[in-house]
């Protein structure tokens, strides 16, 4: 281990630590938010520093193939979402919707959210893993009920409520791991250890494993806002403020996928247990039919792209689930790619909110004539999300498509209908809120446009070039997801 | 095998479980806190037991957790808020007592057929842990979804949470069980401050239904 990889690893988690700390007593919001930005800025240079000095595994932490991809995805959105967050929160300042208080409160909270997202992805250790998804549970709890309208509070203790069970229901099955490591690893923190268990596995009992593997799945996969276990999701999305809506949307359903993920490499590694994939695609492709149904349904328009997060987590939890090294790349890919465009559409999201004084759809028209920065960049975000090429996500579900219809072409079938039932609800609803008389507020946004247009860049050129270094990698890590 | 320490272990667990029935029917506020804090005061008995067959002093750290906070601090605070905020006093218990006991009954016999043919295994003790466990796990559900009062629920997640603790310590030596039973404490005593100091009261009062569409912003 040499001192620099060690200290990259130490950043990723302190920098935050430090900042939350900082920004818990610091008043005013102009400084705050921008120390928010630059802490978010370091921790996303550190973690790009992992590339380069990969540190050797320790009994607690642990850099691979696969997390690193994670880590440096979630730092980045982190860092781009603090800064959407710096100029959406000075408008809810100037309307009173927060308080000074709940600022400092706020911001803090954000540092502590990154923290404990880096934690849960570093962790090589499945215990401490689950101690840093709680926490991440509790900060977006606290951040979702923030506004302490009836609305809020409610969505805050449904998600409090639901978010618990899946947890405790995590814990579970990850006692249940434990107890299945203990006979053949011997007690201890050996046991709980990732790098430790991949070398185990397949002498452990198969049928303990496959009941903690399905009180993992359920409990993670409630994080994740997988069907039937997602409605915390759209209540979570629609009530608390956008930038949040955008890191949970972007990264935390990703860092509980993460888990999930992990527990499906040990189970694939053991010959006799259950084959998790199966039961994977199920969750997944049900997530993604039911939420493409109800896109016709919705009134709200942070609720919408809300239900378009459960779609495209069912998406990529099916492409996990088939397995197999073109679906996992697709897996991965679309995972980033859905990252990067739905928090781009939740920045564009928010700002729409504040100029227009509404989130409902009704209400939203004409947005390419009054504001048409925010307009058409919601189109452009839209588009991508839809999956219509040559933006990045075409790419990564045409992936997912052909990978399927070469293996399962059974499967294909609903899986198509499903995207096509979801792609026809976007574009409808986009049609309203984008084009057509206008209709609402029609104020100047005081908005900074390079966090989303940044995003969007990147979905686009993925979409028509992927380096090849790039390529290189996921396909590297697709393999090791077996 | 079965020797004494077995036999105290599985009284303790066997009780814990007898605790969760007792939560299911209670009809009154009051009563409800207080088996409650019983509840917490068996598994902090069986925790330390654990603790000492085990020989992990590291789990009494757990114990007088469960004691301290769980048993004395937390059903106090809630008797404080309760009268506070002047709740209603009389809960209703969504499917009636008779029905509910009786899915109770089914979840225990669930846990049971569930868990002991999978930890075959495992050593006897850790095996019926993990069966009662599972057990306390179900009935906390089961409360969390025949409740409709917030304070309830949250009695519902605490007591999910005991058979968590459990089965943690029935696990042995399984690390981070002192961590993770903070995590649990501080993740409820958030939850506790949460409900007092944002004193949703209409929440405790009246959550039908037809109020959760109004509040969903989606019913025109």
């Amino acid at each position: 281990m040499t001192p620099l990889s060690f200290d990259a690893v130490m950043a990723v988690l302190a920098i935050p630590v430090v900042a939350a700390g900082g920004l818990a007593l610091l008043p005013g919001y102009r400084i705050p938010a921008r120390l928010n930005v630059v802490a978010a800025f370091l921790t996303f240079l550190a973690s790009s520093s992992l590339f380069i000095a990969r540190p050797e595994p320790g009994t607690y932490f642990l850099v691979d193939d696969l997390n690193i991809v994670f880590i440096v995805l979630t730092t980045f959105v982190g860092f781009t979402t603090s800064a959407f967050s710096a100029s959406y929160i000075a408008h809810e300042l100037d309307t009173g919707r927060l308080t000074p208080m709940y600022l400092r409160f706020y911001h803090a909270m954000y540092q502590v959210l990154m923290f404990a997202m880096n934690l849960a992805l570093i962790a090589n250790n499945v215990g401490l893993m689950w101690v840093a998804i709680e926490l991440a549970t509790l900060t977006t709890v606290l951040m979702v009920g923030i506004y302490r309208t009836h609305e809020a509070l409610e969505a805050a203790w449904k998600y409090f409520i639901l978010g618990s069970v899946g947890i405790a229901l995590a814990l579970l099955g990850t006692i249940l791991f434990y107890v299945a490591a203990q006979p053949v690893v011997g007690p201890g923190l050996d046991a709980m250890a990732w790098t430790i268990l991949i070398e185990e596995v397949a002498a452990f009992d198969p049928a303990l494993l496959n009941l903690a593997f399905v009180f993992l799945l359920l409990g993670y996969g409630t994080k994740v806002g997988l069907a039937p276990l997602h409605a915390w999701l759209p209540d979570a999305h629609a009530e608390g403020p956008t930038p949040i809506s955008a890191v949970l949307s972007g990264l935390l359903l990703n860092v509980a996928l993460y888990a999930v993920l992990r527990f499906k490499m040990l189970l694939a590694a053991n010959a006799d247990a259950l084959a998790p994939g199966p039961l994977m695609v199920t969750m997944g492709l049900s997530s993604l039919i039911f939420a493409a149904f109800m896109l016709y349904r919705r009134r709200d328009i942070k609720r919408m792209f809300a239900y378009s997060s459960i779609e495209h987590m069912g998406i990529i939890t099916f492409a996990f689930g088939m397995g197999g090294p073109l679906a996992n790349f697709a897996g991965l890919l679309h995972m980033t790619m859905h990252s990067l465009t739905k928090s781009a559409i939740f920045f564009a999201v928010g700002h729409i909110a504040q100029v227009k004084g509404t989130q409902r759809l009704s209400e939203i028209r004409g947005l390419t004539e009054t504001h048409p920065v925010l307009g058409w960049g919601l189109v452009l975000g839209v588009m991508a999300i839809a999956g219509l090429p040559p933006l990045g996500i075409f790419m990564s579900e045409f992936l997912v498509v052909s990978s399927t219809f070469a293996r399962e072409p059974l499967l294909a079938i609903p899986l198509v209908a499903g995207l096509l039932v979801g792609f026809g609800a976007l574009l409808l609803r986009l049609n309203g809120i984008a084009f057509g008389e206008p209709h609402g507020g029609t104020g100047p946004a005081q908005a900074s446009y390079v966090p989303m247009f940044t995003h969007l860049a990147l979905a686009l050129v993925a979409g028509v070039y992927l380096p090849p270094p790039l390529v290189t990698w996921f396909l590297h890590v697709a393999a090791l997801l077996g | 095998m079965h020797d004494l320490a077995f036999d105290i272990a599985h009284l303790l667990t066997g009780s814990l479980v007898l605790v969760s029935f007792m939560l299911l029917y209670q009809g009154r506020m009051f009563s409800l806190l207080n088996v409650f804090a019983l509840h917490a005061f068996v598994l902090s008995l069986s925790v330390a037991w654990q603790a000492l067959v085990q020989g992990a002093p590291h789990l009494y750290v757990t114990a007088a957790l469960a004691l301290v906070f769980k048993a004395i601090v937390i059903p106090v605070a809630l008797h404080r808020i309760v009268r506070r905020l002047g709740i209603h006093q009389t809960l209703e218990i969504v499917a009636g007592i008779g029905p509910t006991m009786l899915a109770g009954m089914g979840l225990v016999a669930l846990s049971i057929v569930v868990m002991l043919p999978v930890t075959v295994g495992v050593d006897t003790l850790a095996r019926e842990d993990l069966a009662f466990a599972l057990s306390v796990v179900l009935l906390g559900l089961l409360m969390m979804v025949t409740r409709r009062n917030a304070v309830s629920q949250v009695i519902g997640f605490m007591s999910l949470e005991n058979g968590l603790v459990l089965a943690a310590t029935g696990a042995k030596g399984m690390p981070l069980v002192v961590e993770i039973s903070i995590a649990f404490s501080i993740l409820i005593a958030f939850i506790v401050i949460g409900i007092f100091l944002f004193r949703i009261r209409e929440r405790f009062d009246t959550v039908d239904v037809h109020a959760l569409d109004r509040f969903r912003g989606e019913r025109l």
